[in-house]
């Protein structure tokens, strides 16, 4: 910068090129050392990737979950009195209100044959003096109705409707399913938690004994007037640069976890017929991901730089 | 200028290393420090350059009540002293321009500013075609050098130089101790703690005499006697 530049602006030159400096000679340091530097980003990436991986496996059941119970019916069964025709009313009725996609009529007789053929009763049914078995109407709630609390609210209003004997969820499998996702889902935060936790460990430690081995340059900074900021701020860049580097395996890994387990989950599928394509991480995902790795290797540096260096520099 | 008024230092696993110390160095004055070795002169000069703190009385550089300088002052505080060390303490991985450059890069200053005045160190302690060696490749006397150079490049007010002879041979000793003059000539305080009376009295600056953390003698020597005779000390303390 030319002698006419402003002052200030100078100023910001040199701040930008003291951190530009710091980050780099922090990142070609870790560079020269590359199996110390491999090990702590590789112990990062493990714990980062453990409870991304849980996560994204969580999401990728809960979409299925979610998937299934929408394209479950809810069942109402008429009272046993009504016949088909009162069940054709009824189910004309309730096409037309928007919280419903479609109304399947389910005649006594096509019950009748449904059950003969799962049961494995034909004999006994065969028995009966007549059809013991109501008109039944298989309704479809709409695309947008949340899984939960909205088919919930549906299903009782139907259940409530006059003609209707009792209604049922097809679906309460993938509740129960759900519920256990959602238990899977906050172990999952808590794992992470202590996860997090080891990151800041392992990168405080790390930074300790790089700091020990940095003693005598430490001491002749700190000689020469070097503030406590500059002198910290190789470390908490070396921080910075774990995380981010664990951060980008742990994504690598996941993914890789999730490529590898496509082929299994394939398999599983095509015993129901259904086809399931696992997601990986998505673009916010991965950026939170190398976010949450760089900000715990900084939080760590920090903590580690902030009191191994006041140990060396007493006054 | 550097002022001590009743010094004392106490560490509590040796006891007193300065006792009741009271002194006035002033702006662009040239001092030599000598006693024994563990006679307090390291400590003194640790406790103008803020590495230690007084346990009693109070030291003053310029304006500034070192006893009470909060901490985050103490970076510019170091800034405005260079410090010369007899291992030199210089980093072995760094060139010669980045061992030089280390005050003014902790200072903020501009690349283009710090290749100026690094280059003017080198050239003053006549160093400046190996600004790209690494100290290791130096020998003892180029590598104090370079930590003098490393001392000025700063223009600090206050030059401390602890036993900045003490590897050298004399020769190398004369040619430190001329290049510490010249630097007295520009106008900066310095204090030289030293073995080395011979040098002391040849060049005939004031000297501070320490004895178990005791100023006891506090003048400028006599030139040494042409004939063999008495060694000629300094006088005492007023």
């Amino acid at each position: 910068m030319s002698n006419r530049t402003p002052r200030w602006l100078r100023r910001v030159g040199t701040w930008a090129g003291n951190h530009r400096r710091a980050a780099t000679e922090t990142l070609d340091r870790l560079i020269r050392a590359p199996l110390g530097t491999l090990m702590t980003v590789a112990a990062i990436a493990i714990a980062l990737a453990l409870p991304a991986t849980l996560l994204v496996s969580t999401d990728n059941l809960e979409g299925l979950a979610g998937d299934w119970r929408r394209g479950a019916a809810l069942s109402l069964f008429l009272s046993p009195e009504l016949d088909e025709a009162a069940g054709e009313r009824l189910a004309a009725a309730l096409r037309s209100r928007i919280d419903i996609e479609r109304v399947a009529v389910v005649s006594r007789a096509d019950g009748l044959a449904e059950f003969r053929e799962y049961s494995g009763l034909g004999g006994a049914i065969d028995q009966l003096p007549g059809n013991p078995l109501p008109v039944v109407l298989a309704v479809y709630p709409a695309a947008d109705l949340s899984p939960g609390e909205d088919v919930d609210a549906l299903l009782a209003g139907l259940a409530a409707l006059p003609g209707v004997d009792f209604a049922q969820a097809d679906a309460q499998w993938v509740k129960r399913l759900q519920a256990i996702l959602s238990l899977l889902r906050e172990g999952t935060w808590l794992l992470g938690g202590m996860l997090a936790l080891g990151v800041v460990l392992v990168v405080g430690n790390t930074i300790r004994l790089e700091i020990e081995n940095r003693r005598d340059e430490i001491l002749v900074m700190d000689l020469v007037g070097a503030t406590g900021t500059f002198i910290r701020r190789p470390f908490i860049y070396a921080g910075a640069w774990y995380g981010m580097l664990g951060g980008m395996l742990a994504w690598a890994l996941v993914d890789t976890a999730i490529w590898l387990l496509q082929r299994p989950v394939d398999r599983v599928a095509a015993l129901y017929e259904a086809e399931l394509r696992l997601v990986g991480l998505d673009l916010h995902q991965s950026l939170a991901l190398l976010a949450l790795g760089t900000l715990l290797g900084m939080v760590g540096s920090r903590i580690a730089a902030g009191r191994h260096l006041q140990r060396l520099r007493p006054v | 200028m550097i002022e001590f008024e009743h010094v004392s230092k106490r560490y509590p696993e040796r006891g007193d290393a300065l006792k009741d110390l009271t002194f006035r160095l002033e702006a662009g004055e040239m001092a030599f420090l000598t006693g024994h070795s563990g006679a307090g002169k390291s400590t003194l000069l640790k406790l103008i350059g803020l590495l230690e703190r007084p346990s009693r009385g109070s030291v003053r550089v310029g304006d500034d009540d070192l006893a009470r300088l909060p901490r985050r002052r103490i970076p510019a505080h170091r800034r405005r002293i260079g410090m010369v060390f007899q291992d030199h303490r210089l980093l072995a991985e760094r060139s010669v321009f980045d061992n030089v450059a280390l005050p003014l890069v902790t200072a903020g200053m501009t690349r283009d500013d710090i290749g100026k005045r690094v280059r003017a160190a080198l050239d003053q302690v006549g160093l400046l075609k190996l600004e790209r060696a690494l100290p290791l490749t130096l020998s003892s006397g180029e590598q104090q050098r370079v930590g003098i150079a490393r001392a000025v490049v700063g223009r600090p007010e206050v030059i401390l130089a602890d036993e900045p002879t003490g590897n050298l041979d004399p020769e190398l000793s004369q040619e430190i101790f001329r290049l510490f003059e010249r630097f007295h000539q520009l106008g900066v305080s310095l204090l030289i703690a030293t073995h080395d009376l011979d040098l002391i009295q040849s060049l005939g600056h004031r000297t501070l005499v320490l004895k178990q953390g005791r100023l006891v003698a506090d003048a400028i020597p006599r030139p040494a006697a042409p004939e063999p005779g008495p060694e000629s000390d300094p006088a005492p303390a007023p």
